[in-house]
């Protein structure tokens, strides 16, 4: 049967999945003076991707996953300021345990419930952690934030402070890619699968014997540690965190990025990042005041034109020039 | 003496003031071959719902072989043995015929939630899924996307999924609603070579199917059960006649 065939090879590496990689390292060697918004695109393919698989496969519509970015972003924060642990790797593991805790514990009491409800209330988690932060100035530092943090060098040897872009590029893109590899395994899983079946139809998934809410809470909380790592790589980064890590205009803009480059399709998050910053760079430079007009456009004729975004806008052109082939 | 295979005891509920299921006593023998038949709005749907799990009983209970299912939740009915069909498909309609059923295997051999290996590369999974679409003739539709086939044949798909889980008990609600005549036989066939030993439960309009499938026809009306006994007796039935077989017959 044709398809068992397609079935069996569908996790297999297709030729193409080798671009943005090949991308991303030329374009380090192409691009020297612009390391720096590299890596920050890097971090928010990282961030849209921890999104897709709650999103895109799972079909938990969420407004708040930046209260993830944000929770490993402090985590990475307070740890180098309060406790001298600067060390990069560690940190950023602590950070994905952190934000995968929070994921866990607020996924098992949001996930009774469903649609604009859980919208809410994701929102209502953000908003909390922000205020929390905002509060706790003793610890978090407040409206100001934590500036100025330093960090160890990367493996004790690359030298890793916001001066260095190229060691600090070449790391968020190692990080990204091991994440990447974790979560393409996770969706073409038999757990994947189900995720995708409880987005397609919930009722049938329950009659189906699936543990649905187990399996929403663990892939809500493995997104949520993801998410983590990216706010960790932020702080790193960035060297200094503020409350704009758990903003709404992160969570949104994450969700428009996902939106813009088609969603439950894995590379929809690095087409999408990189078409969002790409556009609000040169939108910003052409009308400073009203750049986000034209965001605002450009989604709407997303929203309105191409449902599955720029990647779906590609698949259904490879389908008609395939199809025009085949004739 | 052993306990029937399903039961349920004075089973009750009720939605505010509107009483759906009253007081049904009714039993599912170990390889019956059981209709529930009635008018619309009779509460067979209803019955159907409580005894998965979907809807919790205002009274009453259900047992499975004796035990108590009360609290069970739907997901831990199906892992015992409870599979179903909808009424109306609910189906992965993204997905393609043939990962709609392989979700159903992979849940029913406990590895719908592994990790590591690939969907793909888990042979007995597929393997299962296409013969059980060999044997509905769904073969050919195996690689297309559900929400692309025609309804009759998603109906189908539907059976091939209650029939992934492999159930001791399999609760069919209107199989043949919406399968073109042409095709109804393919439904027939496959219900006909089920596993004896498998207990069947069909809510059906149509009588033809329901007096050639059925050994115990049990009539619902308003929520409570009307008249039991074997095809003849319900035939013979002079009140079920009236109420019900007399409209259906002559339609």
């Amino acid at each position: 049967m044709r398809a068992v065939l397609e079935l069996a090879g569908r996790h297999r590496l297709r030729a193409w999945e080798a671009l943005p990689w090949a991308a991303a390292l030329a374009a380090f060697f192409v691009f020297p003076n612009h390391l720096a918004f590299g890596t920050q695109l890097l971090i928010t393919v990282l961030f849209a991707l921890s999104l897709d698989l709650v999103l895109g496969y799972a079909g938990i519509v969420t407004l708040g996953h930046a209260a993830f970015f944000g929770a490993g972003a402090y985590t990475v924060g307070m740890l180098a300021q309060h406790l001298g642990w600067n060390e990069p790797l560690s940190s950023l593991a602590a950070a994905a345990l952190v934000a995968g805790a929070i994921g866990l514990a607020s996924g098992l009491v949001l996930l009774r419930t469903h649609g604009l409800t859980l919208l809410m209330l994701t929102l209502c988690t953000m908003a909390l952690l922000e205020e929390a932060a905002n509060m706790g100035a003793r610890y978090t530092g407040g409206f100001d934030g934590m500036p100025g943090l330093g960090f160890q060098p990367l493996l004790g040897i690359f030298p890793f402070d916001v001066l260095f872009f190229r060691s600090q590029y070449l790391y968020a893109l190692a990080v990204l890619f091991a994440c990447f590899v974790v979560v393409r395994v996770l969706v073409y899983s038999p757990f994947g699968q189900s995720l995708t079946g409880i987005r397609e139809n919930l009722l049938r998934m329950h009659a189906v014997g699936a543990p649905v809410r187990a399996r929403l809470v663990l892939a809500y909380a493995i997104s949520a540690a993801l998410a983590g790592v990216a706010g960790g790589l932020f702080t790193q980064a960035n060297a200094f965190v503020n409350l704009a890590v758990l903003g709404l205009d992160r969570a949104a803009g994450v969700l428009i990025i996902l939106i813009l480059g088609g969603y439950g399709r894995l590379y929809g998050a690095f087409v999408g990042a990189l078409a969002y910053l790409l556009l609000e760079h040169a939108l910003a430079k052409a009308y400073p005041t009203a750049w986000q007009l034209g965001l605002g456009l450009a989604l709407m004729a997303v929203a309105l034109y191409a449902r599955n975004g720029i990647l779906g806008i590609a698949a259904s052109l490879h389908r008609r020039l395939g199809g025009r082939r085949a004739a | 003496m052993r306990a029937p295979l399903l039961e349920t005891r004075g089973l009750c509920k009720s939605f505010g003031a509107l009483e759906v299921a009253r007081d049904i006593d009714f039993r599912l023998e170990r390889g019956a071959r059981h209709a529930l038949i009635g008018p619309n709005g009779a509460g067979k749907t209803t019955l159907v719902n409580l005894l998965t799990g979907a809807l919790q009983p205002s009274r009453g209970s259900v047992l499975l072989e004796g035990d108590d299912l009360a609290g069970l939740a739907q997901a831990k009915r199906v892992k015992r043995g409870l599979a179903r069909t909808f009424q109306i498909n609910q189906l992965f309609r993204g997905l393609t015929v043939l990962e709609n059923v392989c979700i159903a295997v992979a849940e029913r051999l406990g590895v719908g939630g592994s990790m590591l290996r690939p969907a793909g590369k888990r042979a007995d999974v597929i393997g299962e899924a296409s013969r059980l679409l060999e044997m509905l003739r769904l073969q050919g539709d195996a690689g297309r996307r559900v929400a692309e086939l025609p309804y009759g044949r998603q109906r189908l798909v539907e059976l091939a999924i209650a029939l992934g889980l492999k159930p001791r008990v399999l609760l069919l609600d209107e199989p043949a609603a919406g399968i073109p005549s042409a095709e109804s036989h393919i439904l027939l066939d496959a219900i006909a070579a089920l596993p004896a030993d498998i207990a069947v439960l069909i809510i059906e309009h149509d009588m033809d199917l329901v007096f050639r499938f059925a050994r115990r026809i049990t009539v619902m009306v308003s929520g409570a059960v009307f008249a039991e006994g074997s095809p003849a007796e319900i035939a013979a039935n002079r009140e079920v006649r009236a109420v019900y077989l007399g409209s259906a017959l002559d339609a």
